[in-house]
């Protein structure tokens, strides 16, 4: 048990620490930046579609969920680049999978969203005179959002965490500072301790921040 | 390209028994944990309830990669020896307990109060209250979400790969890392996960609508 603590080697190379949480953020918004906008327009055709089309959409999302992204990250990483002509960087590739990935939970989120706004809205809409358009936009999206915001804000910070699998194609995000600082300094102990410290400050900001953004546009219904 | 891919699935196959054995220890070692914690969470005084509580949101609120390198490598500094197999198992454990201590919390929470206060009128044990009375209404409400949550299990046991444990993904990748064939291995990959998880989710779904006649 001859173990010290001793977080001097930590604090020096904080700046691999740092620097990542601030990549594994910015990582997790841009991912769910595009994943909102492949979910929305998925859940609005999935509503008024017909069968093919709802069977791919299902396919997607079904396929998306009961796969580890693990390997996901991998499949995008190293193997469509062998099938497809591209090349593009390690974090593009993650922000690429994310993106798919949280567009697959999203759809879900979206589509029960969608048949959750009363069917009397819609009507009132109608009766109006508001195009099919006017009325998805004017009426049926921003109930929608408002009743979807606790769950999109759930994914957010699912998301967040999810970030750290990045680190196995060597993004060098939160997790993988924190491995880099294992290898090199073999302040273990302390490195994790540090790195858990700040994904549960950074993930419970963001849930009552989140929280509260929420609280305001309940309140503004 | 096929002749390579048939003569790597036997390798695969012992990957995909890892992949289920270590699904399996932690599904099993995670049932018991979680709930007995949340049992302690319900019904437990308040130092065991502010304990699991921050146990639980605590394993919730971090990346399970990082549990499980903080298990890992941190251990050994603990003076605690694994191998890396039961690192990983120990790691995912503690992980898959936290959410089944959110489930029993859930599916006992839903129980009215009403009937352990019957059970309490007619002189049950707290015991008896919670064998014949709570647990048999709350399965109900624990089951769906529990087998659901294996499928997490499953998934995140692809995560012992990094630990340089060979189970399927590991496989896949040591596969490739031979015959440079990257793509058709990992859509193999991907939907031997598939079949299993999806099958696990569509049960959950079957036992939902078997269970969706109790309302609150």
């Amino acid at each position: 048990m001859g173990y010290a603590l001793n977080f001097n080697l930590i604090w020096r190379h904080f700046d691999k620490l740092w620097g990542g949480l601030l990549l594994s953020l910015e990582l997790a918004v841009i991912s769910i930046a595009i994943g909102i906008v492949i979910g929305l327009v998925l859940a609005v055709w999935y509503v008024s579609a017909g069968r093919v089309v709802r069977g791919i959409i299902a396919a997607y999302v079904e396929f998306i969920r009961n796969v580890p992204l693990i390997l996901l990250v991998y499949l995008v990483f190293y193997g469509v680049p062998t099938v497809v002509d591209l090349a593009y960087d390690a974090p593009t590739s993650f922000v690429l999978t994310l993106s798919v990935y949280s567009g697959a939970y999203l759809v879900e989120v979206f589509r029960s969203g969608l048949e959750a706004v009363p069917r009397g809205q819609l009507d009132a809409g109608k009766a109006i005179g508001l195009t099919p358009w006017q009325r998805l936009v004017h009426v049926r999206l921003p109930t929608m959002l408002r009743i979807t915001l606790p769950a999109l804000s759930n994914t957010f910070i699912s998301l967040f965490k999810d970030t750290s699998i990045a680190s196995v194609i060597s993004v060098p995000e939160l997790t993988y500072g924190a491995q880099w600082i294992n290898f090199n300094t073999f302040r273990i102990v302390e490195v994790y301790l540090v790195t858990t410290a700040m994904y549960l400050v950074t993930g419970y900001t963001l849930l009552f921040g989140l929280r509260l953004v929420e609280r305001r546009f309940r309140a503004a219904r | 390209m096929l002749s390579q891919i048939l003569y790597a699935l036997p390798f695969l196959a012992q990957g995909f028994a890892v992949t289920l054995w270590v699904s399996l220890l932690v599904v099993v070692l995670s049932l018991i944990a979680g709930v007995a914690l949340g049992v302690g969470l319900v019904y437990g005084p308040a130092p065991v309830r502010w304990a699991v509580r921050i146990f639980s949101d605590t394993i919730r609120g971090i990346p399970i990669l990082v549990l499980m390198f903080f298990v890992y490598y941190g251990l050994p500094a603990a003076g605690l020896h694994l191998q890396s197999f039961w690192a990983a198992v120990l790691a995912l454990t503690l992980f898959k307990t936290a959410q089944v201590v959110e489930y029993v919390r859930g599916a006992v929470g839903s129980i009215p109060k009403g009937q352990s206060e019957a059970a309490m009128a007619i002189g049950l044990t707290f015991r008896q209250r919670l064998t014949s009375v709570i647990f048999p209404q709350a399965l109900r409400r624990f089951l769906p979400p529990w087998i659901n949550g294996v499928t997490d299990a499953v998934k995140g046991s692809a995560l012992v790969s990094l630990l340089g444990i060979t189970d399927l993904m590991q496989a896949i990748n040591q596969v490739i890392g031979r015959t440079y064939e990257a793509m058709p291995l990992y859509i193999l990959g991907a939907l031997i996960y598939f079949a299993v998880n999806y099958a696990l989710s569509y049960a959950s779904r079957r036992l939902e609508r078997r269970f969706a006649f109790i309302r609150d």
